[in-house]
């Protein structure tokens, strides 16, 4: 990566001034994806000095800074007791430690990637996105939008939730990214996302409603979920796995969360 | 740019270019036992300790590093030397490519859970690649490291 400039702001105005004055200036958080995904950058914008490595508990939910580092993240009890450990327990799959401590939680949503093993889980988790210039935005609203790579993340709040959960992800090695993964939690109602199509991960909706409505959730009702799921999901082939395999996974991953979370 | 780094509790000015990563600049400056691997984050032979983390220095910017305090494997040379013994003893050496950044991440494993389950070691070093051992001599002489108290 070729940078003429790396420059800490002393307030989040001055980074986004900045970021959008010229295209080729990049915020940067941990900087690990950064490495692998820019050549060319005009000014590098550090939120370093913004105090923006936190977590802090509110009655009703948990506010966390843009530049909290995964580990930070997996190893903080408050984060730990959101749904039964859910987002700790995904985090925790994320390569090694030692990246987890460069990581940050804003570049591992800034970056959309489409492996993420974060985002499933915070699209089921009722997660808020805070924007410097944009103000709030849910989740799901910020995967379906595009353009924000111009405006800054401060921070994200996650409700309180302590429903039953279940996360998995399917990798060739620990150190590779996910075939697929597969997020869900339960208390009265279901929330089920799926990541690594290998497109982006989303809410499988129809399934949700289909589970949400029916009285009881039998082996019956489990089967005819997966079939709906199959049919919402935009599951296909890359270097990593086959469609055919992915809906396998699906299958298989699918029907064990939902038994676990109703058990 | 000058960037101040505490290295190895020595104060040190560095300067570097705004591209230039913590490894590229340890080993111009004959911090050596920092090996290069992948370089991207992917190996672990990399990592160095900041604020007593591990990181990969490979990928960590020096210029994001400024004002913080860096442990190289001479940093911690008494408790190299512990877990070097365990090593030997366990047949856990072989090329030692991998041993100063293995040494560094147990260090900090013994710092963060001195406990560590067999689950928990495997976990912790995950992101550690050795090319050689197969792994199952090295977790032998890290259990025995971490249980050694003298
Ligand atoms: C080799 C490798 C393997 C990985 N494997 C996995 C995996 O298996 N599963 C997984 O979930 N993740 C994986 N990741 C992603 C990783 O967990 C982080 O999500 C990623 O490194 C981004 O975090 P960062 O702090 O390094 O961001 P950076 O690299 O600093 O930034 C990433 C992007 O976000 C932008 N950005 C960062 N912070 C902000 C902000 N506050 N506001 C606006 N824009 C911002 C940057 O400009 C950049 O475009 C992997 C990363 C690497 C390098
Ligand atoms: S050289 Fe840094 S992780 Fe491989
Ligand atoms: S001993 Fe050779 S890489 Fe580990």
């Amino acid at each position: 990566m070729n940078v003429n400039e790396y420059v800490v702001v002393d307030h989040v105005e001055k980074a986004y001034q900045l970021l959008n004055q010229d295209k080729k200036n990049q915020i940067i958080a941990g900087g690990a994806w950064l490495k692998l995904s820019v050549k060319e950058v005009n000014k590098l914008i550090s939120l370093d000095h913004l105090s923006l490595n936190y977590i802090k508990e509110e009655k009703d939910f948990i506010e966390i800074g843009a530049m909290t580092s995964l580990r930070d993240l997996e190893m903080n009890s408050v984060v730990n007791d959101l749904d039964h450990g859910l987002l700790s327990l995904a985090i925790s799959k994320i390569m090694g430690v030692t990246i987890r401590n460069l990581a940050s939680i804003g570049g591992s949503i800034m970056g959309k990637f489409s492996f993420s093993d974060i985002l499933p889980v915070l699209l089921v988790m009722d997660c808020k996105l805070y924007f410097h210039h944009r103000g709030e935005m849910n989740i799901e609203d910020f995967m379906n939008t595009r353009g924000l790579e111009r405006d800054v993340l401060t921070h994200i709040k996650i409700k309180k939730q302590n429903r039953k959960s279940f996360f998995k992800r399917v990798a060739h090695t620990a150190l590779d990214f996910s075939m697929i993964n597969i997020a869900i939690v339960y208390d009265d109602s279901f929330m089920i996302s799926v990541g690594s199509q290998p497109g982006m991960a989303m809410l499988c909706k129809e399934t949700m409603s289909y589970l949400n409505e029916t009285s009881e959730v039998t082996e019956e009702v489990i089967k005819e979920a997966v079939i709906i799921a199959l049919n919402e999901l935009n599951l296909s082939s890359n270097l990593r796995a086959s469609q055919s395999y992915r809906e396998v996974l699906v299958k298989t991953y699918l029907k064990r969360g939902i038994r676990q979370v109703i058990e | 740019m000058k960037i101040k780094l505490n290295v190895n509790q020595k104060e040190k000015v560095f300067e570097v270019e705004p591209n230039e990563y913590l490894l590229d600049v340890l080993r111009r400056t004959h911090y050596t036992s920092v090996r290069r691997g992948c370089d991207n984050t992917g190996c672990g032979v990399c990592t160095v300790l900041l604020d007593n983390k591990p990181v990969p220095s490979c990928s960590l910017l020096a210029v994001k590093a400024d004002g913080h305090e860096i442990i190289t494997v001479e940093g911690i040379q008494e408790e190299a030397d512990k877990l070097g013994r365990h090593f030997g003893d366990e047949g856990a050496d072989q090329c030692g490519f991998c041993n100063p950044s293995m040494a560094l991440t147990v260090y900090s494993l013994k710092l963060e859970n001195p406990k560590a389950t067999d689950e928990e070691i495997n976990q912790y070093l995950v992101g550690n690649l050795c090319r050689c051992t197969g792994y199952v001599a090295q977790h032998d002489a890290i259990k025995k490291y971490l249980g050694d108290q003298s």
